[in-house]
């Protein structure tokens, strides 16, 4: 079984991207040359990337070793030292609002009802309250949260918070989503269930995505590239980009892909990439 | 907490009442065996007696303290909001002003309560400014303390969607302060009663504390104990009336956490 979905694993990217390029509204981000510090300390260095329209690309990398800094940066929360980032061209660097952006706790509102917390950043934008709710009661069963519209956050269990968070990240902006470790707080399980859940829903959405990850196995499982970062700016070492691997599996084949030849390969790529 | 099973909850509710049922029963025994002269401690019975005959001229007094309780407490609680708000807001108030908002509780308030007489009259104003005096404090810290616990990554997220400071103060700083705003009105609730109470000590036509001196020259200790009584009655109905109102405005809280 696994050799059977690995062969098939190979002969389908190419057609299979394709195929998504032409469906997907562009949404590509262009980071050029970031560098940031805080006081004495050079956090990243000439911090260079590129995201593809409509794919998932990892950050992957220590903890401390900025991810977050770079991450505040692309949202536009920190103005960088200097560098650049573009948004299908144009440069949104130091203006937040342009990219939905999700951390690694839900950060649910708990005074405010799921639906309502949902739709906060269409009421935000000015969308009068009640047409905000039925946009958003309408992707409830896409993101997997039937029934959970009139619930409190803290009723919810962790899982479904996070999809809560992912939906709110939603509809802020389709195009781009940032995640920071938006798994990470999740047992093994929810874990894998919401690799699977978030390829599946990215994938109907069309959506392009960024994922910092302190985990190989989740960015190989979530990513069509990864990209290594390394550094130890505490001991004077600026983070940079070391160099990314591009996964060639389809979306739909990832769950059986960990147990394949491809990606050990890839992983040992990674663990290498990592130092 | 929450959690605990509901026999030791009915139980813990009823330990209070049972408490004071007693204590009440202890001192009647006392007063019935005549350990104390009448004149000095009237029985629970003759407090009871007093409280009833004397209702409709207490009613009178009462709503002049509550209508006194009631102004103080609305401008009180509104300054100390407002007053939160711009602290919270503004850096260099906080550092000017919260030393100063502290120095003024450290100031007893029968202390200045003649003084307002003095400067103010035998009038409502001086009592209700005394109250604001009272009640504004607990609500500013409690504002204030409410609105610099939000979580700062929950402020990144917004900024991120691009809100507004306006919409985040709305959205996350207020609803995350209402807790401790609530706390601080349930104490400022008692306080303007009894704050009203000490400014009629001091002169005035009409008011519980204005009865309580007249008693007091009279020595009728029993309609003394029945205005205390009564105080404490009012006091505990504005409590109620506070947490109410909080149970009412903060529903996440009923069933939130129960569910955790």
């Amino acid at each position: 079984m696994g050799l059977l979905r690995e062969k098939e694993g190979k002969t389908s990217p190419k057609t299979y991207t394709l195929f998504r390029k032409v469906l997907i509204a562009m949404a590509r981000l262009e980071i050029r040359g970031i560098s940031q510090g805080f006081g004495e300390v050079d956090v990243l260095r000439d911090v260079t990337l590129d995201v593809e329209s409509g794919e998932i690309a990892c950050l992957l990398g220590p903890s401390g070793c900025g991810k977050t800094t770079l991450f505040h940066v692309i949202s536009g929360l920190a103005s960088p030292r200097s560098g650049h980032v573009l948004l299908d061209g144009e440069d949104i660097t130091a203006c937040p609002g342009r990219l939905s952006y999700m951390l690694q706790k839900d950060l649910l509102l708990q005074h405010k009802r799921i639906i309502d917390n949902v739709a906060l950043p269409l009421v935000l934008r000015g969308m009068p309250v009640e047409e905000a709710r039925s946009r958003a009661a309408g992707l409830f069963g896409v993101f997997g949260l039937e029934g959970t519209e009139r619930r409190w956050p803290s009723e919810l269990s962790g899982g479904m918070r996070q999809r809560a968070a992912l939906l709110r990240s939603y509809l802020f902006s389709q195009e781009f989503m940032l995640l920071d470790e938006p798994f990470s707080a999740l047992d093994a399980f929810t874990k894998a269930d919401m690799h699977t859940w978030f390829l599946d829903v990215v994938d109907r959405m069309g959506t392009t995505a960024l994922v910092v990850t302190h985990d190989i196995d989740e960015a190989l499982i979530l990513a069509d590239e990864v990209f290594v970062m390394r550094g130890n700016p505490q001991a004077g070492e600026p983070t940079g980009i070391v160099g990314s691997v591009r996964i060639d599996c389809p979306r739909r084949e990832r769950k059986a892909y960990a147990l394949t030849g491809g990606f050990l390969e890839n992983k040992r790529c990674l663990l290498s990439l990592l130092g | 907490m929450r959690n605990a099973p509901s026999s030791s909850h009915i139980a813990s509710r009823i330990v209070a009442p049972l408490t004071i049922l007693a204590l009440l029963a202890i001192w009647q025994l006392v007063c019935s065996a005549g350990l104390v002269p009448p004149f000095m401690l009237p029985s629970p019975l003759r407090v009871l007696q007093a409280l009833v005959g004397d209702w409709p001229l207490l009613v009178g007094h009462a709503a002049t303290s509550l209508a006194e309780a009631g102004l103080g407490l609305a401008a009180g609680v509104a300054l100390g909001f407002f007053a939160a708000l711009a602290m919270d807001r503004f850096d260099l108030l906080y550092r000017a002003f919260y030393p100063i908002v502290v120095l003024t509780q450290t100031i007893p308030t029968v202390a200045i309560a003649p003084l307002l007489v003095l400067w103010l009259g035998y009038g409502m104003l001086p009592k209700v400014v005394l109250i604001v005096v009272a009640t504004f404090f607990p609500i500013t810290v409690g504002m204030l303390e409410g609105l610099r616990s939000v979580d700062p990554d929950e402020i990144d997220l917004m900024r991120a969607m691009g809100a507004t400071r306006l919409q985040i103060l709305r959205h996350v700083k207020l609803p995350a302060a209402m807790p401790q705003f609530f706390s601080g009105l349930k104490i400022s609730a008692a306080y303007a009663i009894v704050g009203a109470v000490i400014a009629e000590w001091l002169g005035g036509f009409s008011g519980l504390g204005v009865y309580m001196t007249r008693v007091r020259k009279a020595y009728s200790f029993d309609k003394m104990f029945a205005v205390i009584f009564l105080i404490s009655g009012l006091s505990l109905v504005l409590m109620w009336a506070v947490d109410t109102v909080r149970r009412i405005a903060m529903p996440w809280e009923r069933r939130g956490d129960s569910a955790r």
